[in-house]
């Protein structure tokens, strides 16, 4: 293969040609502030009014109810800091899980240490978590309940419909990171009771650096950042609009045929996962077996390190990730892969392998080639393989 | 992020496997991260004849591991003692800031390997080798 086999679409994606285009204009012609009165505001507020709608109408949602932000990250943080000190009248004890992205982890530490209590719920071997656990886990105090529509690194599912109905029956706010989610299965925030919602647009074929944040109306949200009114007065500062014209066209690009979609991706991860499985010993699936993104996949290798293994499938035209690409700066293994009770070696030595619509069965075959022999390599040169003794890892 | 010398270490490690008759053993783990190595010597007249490594590890680890080996085949023990993780990054053109704590893994397991050799062999010299682990 002469060409790089990219297959790290949770980490980002590139924006597509039919997206760029619609933003292309509003850098050099139609560059009006959209809280300008005169006629170059008002072109680009019709351009933003288009994207907030767009946005809208992909979760079910009311255009008043959706707040243009930097990306996933500060709509995480808009999403659980905003409501928490605005209801601290009501209460400061916040329910969230063990393996949410960081940007929604550290929100809520951040909040710990101002004075809020945090319940971390913990997740199954698969990383499900137990509705039955939220509603234990709620108290008189709890005012937000925030969980993730779907893993980052090993795709899992959570169970959002049975979440936001607990919620709701309690009158607790319930804010869902749905980055990784949305494009992949429909998330309908009327129906499923969700309060407040995370999406961003690098991960369906749009810009980096912009997201959004549902919020329903009447939910109070403080400001984290402070100036003008724009966003109805929840997010200061001049909209990014050629990134959010991106935004507005490619969410609505990623929630039509999803099913068709999704279809062909998930044909090819479970050839791809059942060829790794068969193919290579001491190796484990990690993620829930069906309750999963269509195009995620992760793995375990026991006796091997990750970094190792990303640059040798690098060096063969392959880009994969080992954990969150926003984790690995850091020297810990994976919080995620903790979680679901993996040993540290054996976290150590994982691989996300995740598929995007433009990936081929040529290529996945081609993975199917390199990666046996990759791991191989790598087990010969370790000091824990030992042939005669086995493994850990039971599949 | 690497020079292309750690990645040639990477792809092409000089000296893996173990050697079944080894005079000295290290295995020491990385504070930091939790990887592994392992470092097999020969020793003949004070001269470090044969060595071999199996590392668990990214990519720097290995790196790391490869060029040490090399660094101290054929030198007397005194002379393979004062490598450091300085010595063996900068044998390798560098490595990325946050990757430096690898080469550290290489150093104390050479140490390690000639301390086990010392303990078995030279029972005089115990005292002092112990003495200089702990500094
Ligand atoms: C689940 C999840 N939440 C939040 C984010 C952060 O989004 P952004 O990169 O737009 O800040 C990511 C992206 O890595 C993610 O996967
Ligand atoms: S990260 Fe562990 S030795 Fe490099």
């Amino acid at each position: 293969m002469d060409r790089i086999i990219y297959l790290d679409h949770a980490a980002t994606t590139y924006t597509k040609p039919e997206v760029l285009k619609e933003m292309l204009p509003y850098f050099t012609e139609i560059y009006g502030n959209p809280s300008s009165v005169h006629s170059y505001g008002r072109e680009t507020r019709k351009a933003l009014d288009l994207a907030r709608e767009r946005t809208a109408k992909a979760l079910n949602a009311d255009p008043a109810e959706i707040i243009f932000t930097s990306g996933g990250t500060e709509a995480d943080n808009l999403a659980i800091i905003g409501t928490a000190t605005a209801n601290k009248k009501k209460g400061n004890h916040i329910i969230t899980s063990s393996i949410e992205h960081p940007a929604a982890l550290h929100s809520c530490q951040y909040l710990e240490k101002n004075g809020f209590q945090v319940t971390y719920l913990p997740v199954d071997e698969y990383g499900l978590i137990d509705p039955q656990d939220v509603k234990e886990a709620i108290k008189e105090n709890t005012i937000l309940i925030s969980i993730m529509t779907a893993n980052n690194e090993i795709g899992t599912i959570q169970p959002v419909r049975e979440i936001g109905a607990i919620a709701k029956e309690k009158g607790v706010l319930f804010h869902t990171d749905a980055v990784q989610a949305v494009g992949s299965i429909p998330n309908d925030v009327r129906d499923m009771n969700i309060d407040l919602l995370t999406l961003s647009a690098h991960k369906s074929h749009g810009p980096k650096g912009v997201g959004a944040l549902y919020a329903r109306k009447g939910v109070r949200l403080n400001h984290i950042s402070h100036g003008g009114a724009q966003e109805r007065n929840r997010r200061a500062g001049t909209e990014n609009l050629p990134a959010i014209v991106g935004l507005g066209k490619a969410i609505e690009l990623a929630t039509q045929d999803i099913e068709a979609r999704n279809e062909k991706l998930r044909a090819l991860r479970d050839r791809l996962i059942s060829g790794i499985l068969s193919s290579v010993e001491y190796t484990r699936l990690n993620g829930h077996p069906t309750k999963r993104l269509a195009g995620n996949s992760n793995f375990s290798f026991e006796f091997i390190e990750g970094e190792a293994l990303l640059l040798s499938l690098d060096m063969k035209g392959i880009a994969a990730s080992s954990g969150s690409a926003c984790t690995s700066g850091t020297l810990d293994p994976s919080h995620v892969l903790l979680a679901i009770g993996l040993p540290h070696e054996i976290a150590h030595g994982s691989l996300r392998l995740t598929l995007g619509d433009e990936n081929t069965e040529e290529e996945i075959d081609y993975v199917l080639e390199v990666l046996p022999q990759i791991v191989q390599r790598l087990r010969e040169m370790s000091p824990l393989f030992n042939q005669d003794k086995g493994g850990k890892i039971y599949v | 992020m690497y020079s292309e010398k750690v990645m040639d270490h990477f792809m092409n490690p000089r000296n893996v496997g173990e050697i079944k008759d080894a005079d000295g053993i290290g295995e020491v783990g990385n504070a930091r991260c939790g990887d592994i190595m392992k470092v097999y010597i020969k020793v003949e007249n004070d001269i470090i004849t044969d060595v071999k490594f199996k590392t668990f590890g990214c990519g720097a680890a290995i790196a790391t591991s490869s060029i040490s080996t090399e660094l101290i085949k054929g030198k007397s023990i005194d002379e393979a003692l004062k490598i450091t993780n300085k010595s063996v990054a900068e044998a390798l053109d560098g490595l990325p800031p946050v990757k430096m704590h690898c080469s550290m893994l290489a150093e104390d397991c050479i140490k390690a390997a000639i301390e086990d050799y010392r303990k078995k062999h030279l029972k005089t010299e115990v005292n002092t080798s112990a003495k200089e682990s702990v500094e």
